[in-house]
């Protein structure tokens, strides 16, 4: 699947996801990386230009409970609600619930085995051939973790 | 079929208005084999090539500004390579575009080469022709800088720029492989470095030992951004070489005729069979002809 890898906020650090864009090529994926601090919109328009199924968006610095619901937000009302959206980086468990309200379909802490990544991808394509729901404007039922 | 071709003349009709949605799911419906009907006439390409961590990327990047402030529409397909093993891609040329991101009028598109064995994939041309009747006016194409990724964008884009660095050995290299002789225009970067202006010296010299050489060697900066308007102004004034038609149409049919065998249903099966020995070269490709002439490829 054709994936973006964003890492948006202004931490400069992003080790943790150029780690994880490698681990998805590894695992058959065609992975676009944005480079750092990218804004909502900037992240947006690469989902829009390069036509990715899957958004991928790493954080460290809090920027989960400003800049992704913004991110979501924007994707929803650019005609993108049927990209999938998980996130990774240092999340407390109590905003879980807030980003999957949101429709991000799986959240990955510090330290997530690549390989569980991995296997929430097949699951992700599995629902999708089979027409459900795992979009980030659609149902927010499911998710992954 | 029929139907995502309808759709991708539809796509085509709403990105010709300007739709960027419409546009970035043309070019997907391009790579997946739905091509529409596209006029295919006149297209302004750039092809640029040269090893990898040259500076190809930070060096389109640098042109985007130029050719903004003359008030083009700049289109990027930036290639990068597919891994034979996993078949994945690291596709990160953008990262170095600055303007690539916010603007309206660029659009940079990340392609991975995929099993091609030139490193081009051959709906490479139809983009090309998409992006032109959109309304882009400068289509750039990066390639991955190796193997024969080289020769084959010959075949894909008008003009070919090759760029190469301090380091001695990325010219032998072009050297060995004819790039030299083909490039429309040759520029050495990272002028910002020590070795680079000894570079230039040797790329002269291996280009003054042919006779009626015209082309200059520009040395620029794509990080600090010297010497770039320059090497713009020898891209815009250079012809397109008609002479160069046969080179072009060769490096075209190869890269389809490649693709045809690498799409071949049965390739693995005949792989296996070539492996154990139980069949020669000859007769795989022999019954690979037919089943592709007999359309049960
Ligand atoms: N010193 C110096 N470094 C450069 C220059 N242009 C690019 N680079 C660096 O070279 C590396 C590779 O650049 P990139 O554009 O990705 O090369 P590509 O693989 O040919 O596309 C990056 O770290 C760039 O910052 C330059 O003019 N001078
Ligand atoms: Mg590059």
């Amino acid at each position: 699947m054709r994936i973006v890898i964003a890492k948006p906020g202004l931490d400069g650090h992003d080790r943790g996801a150029k780690v994880v864009a490698r681990a998805l090529r590894d695992g058959g994926h065609d992975v676009i990386y944005t480079g750092l601090r990218k804004t909502p919109d900037e992240i947006v328009r690469i989902v829009n230009d390069e036509d990715a199924e899957i958004l991928g968006l790493s954080t460290l610095s809090g920027a989960h409970d400003s800049l992704i619901p913004k991110i979501c937000q924007k994707l929803k009302i650019s005609d993108l609600s049927n990209v999938v959206v998980f996130a990774g980086g240092i999340i407390p468990d109590r905003d879980r619930a807030d980003l999957h309200n949101l429709g991000v379909r799986a959240v990955f802490g510090p330290g997530t085995p690549t390989s569980d990544i991995l296997h929430f991808l097949e699951e992700v394509k599995s629902r999708k051939n089979n027409g459900q729901e795992v979009g980030i404007g659609q149902d927010p039922g499911w998710h992954w973790n | 079929m029929a139907l995502e071709l309808s759709e991708a003349q539809d796509l085509l009709k709403s990105a010709k208005k300007g739709d960027r949605r419409s546009l970035s799911r043309l070019m997907t419906y391009i790579e997946s084999g739905n091509i529409p009907n596209l006029e295919r006439t006149q297209c302004w390409t750039l092809g640029i090539t040269g090893p990898p961590g040259v500076g190809k990327s930070t060096l389109i990047g640098q042109m985007i500004s130029h050719w903004l402030a003359m008030g083009h529409r700049v289109a990027v397909l930036a290639l990068d390579p597919t891994s034979p093993v996993s078949g994945g891609s690291f596709l990160a040329d953008r990262v170095r575009m600055d303007q690539a991101d916010m603007r309206e009028d660029v659009f940079v598109r990340s392609i991975a080469s995929g099993s091609n064995t030139g490193g081009i994939p051959n709906y490479l041309g139809e983009m090309c022709f998409a992006l032109s009747e959109c309304g882009w006016t400068r289509i750039l194409i990066e390639t991955i800088g190796t193997g024969q990724s080289d020769v084959r964008i010959f075949g894909y884009a008008q003009r070919v720029l090759l760029l190469d660095g301090p380091d001695r050995g990325d010219i032998i290299q072009a050297e060995k492989a004819g790039i030299l002789e083909l490039a429309d225009i040759i520029a050495v970067n990272k002028s910002d470095l020590p070795g680079s202006e000894s570079a230039v010296q040797g790329l002269k010299l291996s280009l003054g030992l042919s006779e009626n050489e015209k082309r200059e060697v520009h040395l620029v900066s794509a990080l600090e951004g010297n010497g770039i308007a320059d090497l713009i102004s020898t891209i815009e004034s250079c012809e397109v070489d008609d002479s160069r038609r046969m080179i072009r149409m060769r490096e075209t049919l190869i890269s389809n005729w490649d693709s045809l065998l690498l799409n071949h249903s049965q390739i693995d099966l005949y792989l296996e069979k070539l492996c154990s020995g139980s069949i020669t070269v000859n007769d795989a490709i022999n019954s690979m002809i037919k089943e592709i002439i007999s359309g049960g490829k």
